[in-house]
């Protein structure tokens, strides 16, 4: 290779990609700050700053309604991501790493729908479905919400764990087989702690697509069982206080732990050639 | 040269599988679905099954104010394109459903070219930074994928509101007096919808061109291309899967869309969504809503079919 | 107490086992922003119940979600012209608030009204009349008119709201072309229609938060009821209220039991608690609407007793009709008129 010239020519460079990129960053953030500059705003308007304070996030702790949607939101969260959990990983283990078999793309077709339904057919669909059932039952509990945040929560579940297991080796559980242990055994003690960072990954996810959920909830929910975006979206038809703005910024600190930990954790426990 | 069979597929074809592996492959195929099927019923309960609910509907007569009367019907089919003028009884086509439509798809494929230009570049940059920086960059523009849609929503609010940042700055530059009402029209439905997926168009574009080999690009400079040749012949045509991806993730949410119209347009520009939703509150007709919904799946479902379709002819290109 | 109930439904609703009925609930369904928090706080203590509140943007949305069952909610507050619908349906309790201790506080003109004879199923919550809301700072000119939002004037343009209650409106926008309430004649509805339609694109929204953003300045005109307009104007004083010549209808909500509450017990209470007068007052100095319970004028803030809003000016009261409930051909009619505005 001859010795490039002073200035070096950049096979990757194009030019204005990188301003519009900066732009779109600058774009992207400038609504988000904004938002959480005004959470700390002391003032009652979301229009003036007129000086820091926090108040506005021990309005809206004290805000018995915020405390009983946050409740809910993070029940709700945990329930779905769990159950979506188990069961996605159930369903990995029968779906990867094997040849493939009658009926595999319907499974797939399936465990993906919500990715490719638009959630207000969902919600629609829901509300329909569980109407019905609450007339016949007379229970309007919150098993309703949980079983359907856990439907659209599996596919986010599996996609991580599917992606981590097509990655192992088959090999060490072949291993395993060898040295007479059972399938179950093989599966604690084998699979499991190597899918471990997968089954992590997904779960974390699941849990961060119930907290968020909207539209679903919204249709599906029945008196006095909002979650936080329910509420929020309900403030936003109406007054709009900064209170709100406390509450966005508090949830985005919650996301970005959790993405942070999830970065974190691929980070470190990639197999190889992730 | 001979004919003796010596591929090893042939010479097992030629022999029967031996009972043992018959039994074994039943008991995986039976393995595999018992452990899918928790999750299928999850799904069919809180998925599938209600959709079908969803198609049966919208063959039914509406109720009063809710529900339907099990009396079978097309009406609510043909309410979606047809519509008999409520005072001369002529048949005409429902302005009002296809105003609605109009936007929504119109919106959606303005959104959809937007994110693109804008998310091109973007995905662009971060794939071409180096190492350590790279994962910080992605981590960037991950966190907005991953906030709350009605927070992003409701940040951009913020900033088209007459008060807001976007009116505060032109007004501080000089270019405006008084503030422009962007709120409650359909450019901000748009503003909205574009910032809101932005992200889901950057991160499949980035994952493409993240496979980009570079010596590819290399070899156009070599035989003198320019930069805009070698971005129109070289790049453009191998990420192409990626563009595919992404234009599909930001099209079909935005299609169906409704939180950020419902926030944005101030209930004056409903998209399918909306106007779903009404049908199931003040609109009083669930069958048309639900009728409605079919069709939203239909339009998706011939979207998704697409990407399949040019991301299996894209996929010979890719390493 | 507080943090104990609120244990208890957490212990509750991680169960899941059974309904979500904690002893001691209400689960309320009334319009946003319309229920003064200082009386739920009062009865949730004198009678240790945990009360919810959901809300809704209009009657229509309130019916559909009571008929389609599973809403789980006690009490609903509908609009009189709504009542008898609710009856037919079949959806109200025949709760018998006439038979309760305080019915005798109700004002006499309300005892016995034709959209609930005797009052066997509903009692007053309040009552007030739809008119124009607009910020005299944008628009000088004459308020007491529907063409604010049916033929905005110049200044106007592009900046109207109207709320999406579709009975107010339609009933409005009936007596501008001067057609009578409940019309079904087709030539009049056709003019209303093409009224509507052509006015739409000059209106800013059709959303409700309207005291709110008229406090705010966001609006600067809205179709709007009077006790909202009442509280806008207090937080902003460029706003006014005004009356329509042409025609605007009076309305009273009034509060009703389901018939499948799950809470009756506490909702009897309920009803009983807001005929008193002191609650009835504190009821209006919310949300700012007169109330149908004698005695409560001495409880409530003196600017009621001569504010434009609640009093309406001598030349202005003539026009104000009560608008009974519609034959359903009507209210097809309407709805298919109202469907076809929303795009």
């Amino acid at each position: 290779m001859s010795n490039k010239p002073a200035k070096p020519f950049s096979i990757k460079h194009l030019p204005g990609f990188t301003t519009i990129a900066l732009g779109c960053f600058v774009l992207l953030y400038a609504p988000i700050i904004t938002m959480v500059v005004y959470s700390f705003n002391s003032g009652q308007s979301v229009a003036l700053f007129e000086g820091f304070s926090v108040s506005w996030y021990f309005e809206a702790a004290k805000n018995e309604l915020v405390q009983e949607a946050a409740l809910r939101s993070l029940i709700i969260a945990a329930c779905a991501s769990g159950i979506a959990t188990v069961l996605a990983t159930m369903a990995a283990l029968g779906t990867t790493r094997t040849r493939n078999f009658p009926g595999r793309t319907f499974i797939y077709l399936m465990i993906n729908q919500p990715l490719m339904v638009p959630e207000v057919v969902t919600a629609v669909a829901l509300l329909i479905f569980f109407a019905s059932i609450k007339v016949a039952t007379g229970y309007s509990g919150l098993a309703y919400l949980i079983l359907a945040h856990a439907a659209f929560c599996v596919p986010f579940a599996y996609l991580p764990i599917r992606a981590r297991m097509e990655g192992m080796d088959m090999a060490l559980e072949i291993a395993a087989a060898d040295l007479y242990a059972t399938p179950w055994k093989t599966f604690r003690r084998v699979t499991l702690p190597l899918v471990a960072p997968g089954i992590a990954a997904g779960a974390m996810l699941a849990f961060v697509i119930s907290l968020d959920d909207v539209i679903i909830t919204e249709f599906v929910k029945s008196a006095g069982q909002d979650t936080l975006p329910t509420y929020m979206l309900g403030q936003l038809r109406r007054a709009v206080t900064p209170e709100v703005n406390a509450i966005s910024t508090a949830l985005l600190a919650v996301t970005v732990i959790l993405l942070t930990a999830f970065f974190l954790l691929s980070g470190r426990n990639s197999p190889a050639g992730k | 040269m001979s004919d003796i069979p010596t591929t090893n597929a042939q010479t097992t074809n030629a022999r029967q599988l031996s009972a043992l592996e018959v039994r074994a492959e039943r008991e995986r195929i039976k393995r595999n679905w018992l452990l899918s099927m928790p999750a299928m019923i999850l799904l069919l309960l809180g998925a599938s099954g209600p959709l079908l609910i969803v198609l049966v509907y919208s063959f039914m007569t509406p109720g009063d104010y809710s529900g339907v009367i099990w009396t079978p019907t097309i009406k609510a089919w043909f309410q979606i394109f047809f519509a008999v003028d409520i005072f001369d009884d002529t048949i005409g086509l429902a302005d009002a459903h296809l105003t609605i439509f109009g936007r929504s798809v119109r919106l959606s494929l303005i959104t959809t070219f937007l994110t693109l230009i804008i998310g091109l570049p973007t995905a662009y940059f971060i794939a071409t930074r180096p190492g350590r920086q790279r994962t910080l960059w992605l981590f960037l523009i991950t966190i907005p994928f991953w906030t709350n849609l009605l927070i992003r929503t409701f940040a951009i609010l913020e900033v088209i509101r007459n008060e807001g940042l976007l009116n505060n700055l032109l007004r501080w530059l000089g270019v405006i007096d008084e503030p422009i009402q962007i709120l409650y029209t359909d450019t901000a439905v748009l503003i909205g919808m574009a910032y809101v997926y932005l992200p889901l168009m950057v991160l499949p574009l980035y994952a493409s061109i993240d496979r980009l080999d570079f010596r590819l690009v290399e070899a156009g400079y070599d035989l003198y291309a320019n930069r805009w040749q070698v971005l129109r012949r070289v790049i453009l045509p191998i990420i192409k899967p990626g563009i595919i991806a992404g234009s599909i993730l930001v099209f079909v949410p935005s299609l169906g869309a409704y939180v950020t119209p419902r926030v944005l347009g101030g209930g004056k520009h409903m998209m399918i969504g909306n106007f779903i939703e009404l049908q199931f509150g003040q609109g009083r007709n669930w069958p048309l809503g639900s009728s409605l919904s079919m069709l939203l799946l239909v339009i998706v479902a011939v979207a998704l079919i697409f990407y399949v379709r040019a991301a299996n002819r894209g996929g010979s290109d890719e390493q | 107490m507080r943090s104990k109930l609120f244990a208890l439904s957490a212990a509750a609703l991680l169960a899941a086992a059974s309904p979500a009925l904690a002893e001691g609930e209400l689960n309320i369904y009334n319009w946003g922003n319309y229920t003064s928090p200082d009386l739920i706080k009062k009865f949730e203590a004198a009678y240790n119940v945990k009360v919810t509140i959901t809300d809704y943007d209009s009657n229509t949305t309130a019916l559909a979600k009571v008929e389609a069952g599973g809403h789980g909610f006690d009490i609903v507050v509908p609009t009189n012209s709504y009542v008898p619908v609710y009856i037919d349906k079949g959806l109200l309790l025949e709760a018998r608030p006439d038979q309760m201790e305080n019915f005798k506080n109700v004002s006499e003109q309300w005892k016995n009204v034709s959209w609930d004879k005797g009052r066997h199923y509903t009692v007053p919550w309040q009552w007030g009349t739809t008119g124009m809301a607009v910020n005299k700072s944008v628009y000088s000119g004459d308020v007491n008119t529907s063409a604010i939002f049916l033929d905005p004037p110049e200044e106007l343009v592009g900046k109207v709201n109207v709320v999406p209650e579709m009975n107010d409106v339609m009933n409005l926008a009936i007596f501008y072309v001067g057609g009578e309430a409940c019309t079904e004649d087709k030539t009049v509805l056709r003019k209303v229609r093409d009224l509507l339609v052509e006015a739409k694109p000059k209106w800013l929204s059709m959303d409700y938060g309207t005291t709110d953003k008229l406090s705010s300045g966001e609006y600067v005109a809205t179709v709007n009821w009077n006790g909202s307009t009442f509280r806008a104007r207090l937080n902003n004083p460029d706003v006014v209220y005004g009356y329509p010549k042409e025609g605007y209808p009076l309305w009273m909500d009034s509060v009703a039991i389901l018939k499948d509450a799950k809470n009756v017990e506490n909702a009897k209470l309920f009803m009983n608690f807001i005929m008193d007068p002191e609650n009835a007052a504190m009821i209006s100095a919310f949300a700012r609407y007169a109330n149908g319970i004698d005695g409560s004028e001495a409880y409530m803030p003196e600017d009621m007793k001569t504010a434009p809003e609640i009093v309406a000016p001598k030349e202005s009261a003539a026009a104000g009709q009560f608008v009974p409930t519609c034959s359903p051909a009507a209210r097809d009619l309407y709805t298919a008129i109202w469907t076809e505005l929303q795009k």
